[in-house]
């Protein structure tokens, strides 16, 4: 093979791979993204069945329900324009309480309610996700 | 007056890098006009090079005075203020200065100044060309960020009237790891962008050849060595301080310091074939410039404020605006330049696909589609926020897209030592790869008829880590072990060290054992093969902290019990709740425990996992960063050798 063959060989390899990154992370984003829901969003486009989604907004007052087996809670999230019941086995992060925001990661059921597979809290006032921000910025203007 | 002591440094560095960047930009044109026989033949690297070692000197100077600020809490300074409590380990108070936006951008730009020096202080083999282009391109890089110290992040401003006392650290933060996981990403980053500043120095003086690979090579080598441990480090970290039992979370900010890696590992491939065998001229530029830009790419993320995490201090859009604008302009010129000038790099010389040099092209390309994938993946849901989606791309993604190419990646990996340089049989490779293929064959088997319900992907982790462990050895049989090149020997051993480090991922992903309860005290919980009894719950307190500790014996079958104490702690300043996990490491894995929140019954939860093997996946990050320590030695020294030799013949003639 000449040098410049080879050469054009390697260009032709590296687009290739190039090619075949996108594709890759493309096709793999299009069924793994988990997009971010607030309760109002699901009730304007409908439950997002089958995927695993991030669900934010605050934690209802009064809503959190310990279980007997001491590790499974219930609560209500809440935007002020709807509201999902979420169930949740773990230790809950430090920072989760009621009235307080929180992003859960997980999937719907048919139901319309929410199996959490991990929470996150606001950690303290540096430390806030920015979409929790927004989201929760709106649910303050909500309520005034 | 210390602080403004550390301003002043600042400036009169930033004054030098300017400086150091005309003249060099002088210099060159000089020498390039002395090359074509026209012109003045007095060239300014005599300039140059002092001027880079006194920038690099006075930016340590400006970090050290800020460190000192820290340490003496000085909290009229507005960083130490909002960042530091006078109550705060005295370890913290010194590694806290970069445990912020400022002090971090800082130790960055004083790690690029030093790295400077080094470089005009100990590069003696490159052409004055060569040389005095490069420390142009390191004063440029330097410039941008004494501009954005300056400029818009000043670690240095005072604050009036002085408060009582700081704000105090993160308290995720207020861990030994601190100390050391930050200086040796920097290190990695930094030591990326002085393999970008040469060939920058190569395109510009048209010098694209073995010579400037071999100059480039230490320097690869050295930022790929931090790089490794860094993320090696911060992968131990994030898993005993999180509490979550995981070992990589594929968060934004550990993909920005993997991206660099990746390419660094591509890079570190293509340059061994440049200076041995002078192929791939271009291709191993182009890739300095794609791992600087990853290191930008990953200084942006984690520096901008665009993501959230413990990584991500500032919020302030105005800095974001300018990081971005540096990213822009140092990726846009190298690109830039690297588009002017390859026209006048020569093709290199050609190779058989099946060769040496054909299995390392595999690995950069392998490599090149992971760091796509990742680089997609992780900039995905900015990009999506720029248009008003909000969505987070997490480990399902990477684990389906990155996997099974990493996994092909291996195979490339355990073939390509076993192959010929420039030429080879592909029936005589087939041969040599029985014992390892053998392996595979055996260890797959043997975790299918044992393991049994094992997925996919970390089955063929455990066997594929099997073949390349055999086939990493491979090129020591039959060799006199004395006689082997240390060079060889680093090789070996960092392909060892991914070997150990895949079965060590493979195996906690097939065989981790995890258990969430509400125990309450004297009830014996199972976790794998061991017990963990609750004995007990106590407050205990600390520097700067109070907790709760559960005080928890773990037994296996008859053996001996081992104690465990993971705490939930509570920090005042600023109001925090962490927990402290407790570990246990024995040979075959670790008991790792977590203490959660009491219910008010009598009982608290407990998160316990048995882990086999995991340790194995730092001990394989520690191999391979000393198989890159050992390699670095190995062809210093055979420079220094060579020198002396041709010294030597200079002398004789």
């Amino acid at each position: 093979m000449k040098p410049k063959q080879q050469r054009l060989m390697l260009v032709l390899l590296g687009l290739g791979a190039v090619a075949a990154a996108a594709l890759l992370a493309l096709s793999a984003l299009k069924d793994q993204a988990a997009f971010f829901y607030a309760p109002g969003d699901v009730k304007r486009t409908g439950l997002p069945l089958g995927r695993a989604v991030r669900l934010g907004g605050m934690v209802e007052d009064g809503s959190i329900k310990r279980q007997a087996d001491g590790v499974s809670i219930r609560f209500v999230v809440t935007d002020g324009v709807a509201t999902v019941p979420v169930a949740f086995s773990g230790i809950a992060p430090d920072l989760f309480r009621e009235g307080s925001g929180v992003v859960a990661e997980g999937r719907f059921s048919p139901d319309g309610s929410f199996t959490a597979t991990n929470l996150l809290a606001k950690h303290d006032e540096k430390y806030m996700p920015p979409q929790m921000a927004g989201k929760m910025h709106e649910t303050k203007t909500l309520r005034q | 007056m210390t602080a403004e002591a550390g301003l002043a440094a600042l400036w009169f560095a930033a004054t030098l890098a300017a400086m150091q960047l005309a003249l060099a930009a002088l210099g060159v044109r000089r020498l390039l006009a002395a090359q074509e026989g026209r012109g003045l033949t007095a060239d300014l690297l005599g300039a140059v090079r002092p001027i880079a070692i006194v920038q690099g000197a006075l930016a340590a100077v400006a970090m050290a005075l800020l460190i000192a600020v820290f340490v003496r809490s000085d909290m009229s300074v507005l960083l130490v203020a909002e960042n530091s409590h006078s109550e705060k380990p005295l370890l913290y108070k010194f590694a806290g200065a970069w445990g912020n936006h400022e002090g971090s951008m800082l130790l960055w730009v004083t790690i690029l100044g030093l790295a400077g020096g080094a470089v005009a202080i100990f590069e003696r083999t490159l052409p004055r060309v060569t040389l005095i282009a490069t420390l142009g391109a390191q004063a440029a890089i330097a410039l941008g960020f004494y501009a954005f110290l300056l400029f818009v992040s000043n670690p240095f401003a005072r604050i009036d009237p002085a408060p009582l006392d700081g704000q105090g650290l993160n308290p995720l933060l207020q861990d030994p790891g601190l100390a050391f996981h930050p200086p040796t990403l920097y290190i990695g980053y930094v030591g990326i962008s002085v393999a970008f500043s040469f060939a920058v120095g190569a395109l510009i003086a048209r010098d694209v050849g073995p010579a400037f690979a071999r100059a480039m090579r230490p320097w690869v080598l050295g930022a790929w060595i931090f790089l490794t441990l860094g993320i090696t480090a911060g992968s131990y970290w994030a898993y005993y301080e999180l509490g979550w039992g995981g070992w990589w979370f594929w968060d934004p900010v550990e993909n920005a310091s993997l991206m660099p890696w990746l390419a660094a590992t591509a890079l570190l491939h293509s340059v061994t074939v440049l200076a041995t065998r002078d192929g791939l001229r271009a291709w191993t530029v182009m890739l300095a410039v794609v791992a600087f830009s990853m290191s930008m790419i990953g200084t942006f993320l984690v520096r901008s404020g665009i993501l959230t995490s413990v990584h991500a201090f500032a919020v302030d859009p105005s800095r974001g605006t300018f990081i971005l604008a540096l990213l822009v302009l140092y990726i846009g010129g190298a690109l830039a330049l690297f588009a002017a000038r390859i026209g006048t790099v020569r093709a290199g010389n050609t190779f058989d696909p099946v060769s040496r040099e054909g299995a390392l092209v595999a690995n950069n390309l392998l490599l090149s589609v992971i760091l796509g994938v990742v680089l997609i993946g992780t900039l995905y849901p900015i990009v999506a926020a720029g248009f008003g989606v909000q969505l987070s791309v997490g480990p399902p993604f990477f684990d389906k897209a990155a996997g099974p190419v990493a996994l092909l990646l291996v195979v490339a990996m355990a073939a390509g030592p076993l192959l010929r340089w420039r030429r080879d049989d592909a029936r005589v490779l087939v041969v040599r790869m029985a014992p390892p293929i053998a392996a595979f064959g055996v260890v797959l088997v043997a975790v299918l008829l044992l393991g049994g319900g094992v997925a996919l992907l970390p089955l063929l982790g455990i066997a594929l880590a099997a073949a390349l462990a055999v086939a990493s050895v491979a090129p020591l049989w039959g060799r006199n072990l004395l006689r082997v090149p240390l060079f060889t020997w680093g090789m070996v051993v960092a392909h060892l060290g991914i070997a150990v480090s895949l079965a060590g991922m493979a195996s906690e992903s097939a065989f981790t054992r995890a258990t969430l309860v509400a125990a309450r005290v004297g009830e014996p919980q199972r976790v794998g093969p061991y017990t963990v009894t609750l004995d007990g719950i106590a407050p205990t307190i600390g520097p700067n902290w109070s907790a709760l500790e559960a005080h928890l014996s773990a037994r296996r079958g008859s053996g001996t019990v081992i104690q465990l104490r993971p705490q939930s702690r509570f920090f005042t300043s600023p109001v925090t709740v962490t927990s402290e996990s407790a570990i246990a490491t024995v040979l075959d894995g670790q008991l790792y425990t977590v203490l959660g929140q009491a219910d008010g019954q009598g009982r608290v939860q407990l998160r316990l996992w048995w882990k086999p093997f995991v340790t194995l996946i730092w001990l394989g990050g520690a191999l391979v960063a000393i198989g890159g320590a050992l390699s670095l030695i190995g062809r210093l020294r055979r420079e220094r050798r060579a020198r002396r030799r041709t010294g030597d013949e200079e002398a004789w003639a």
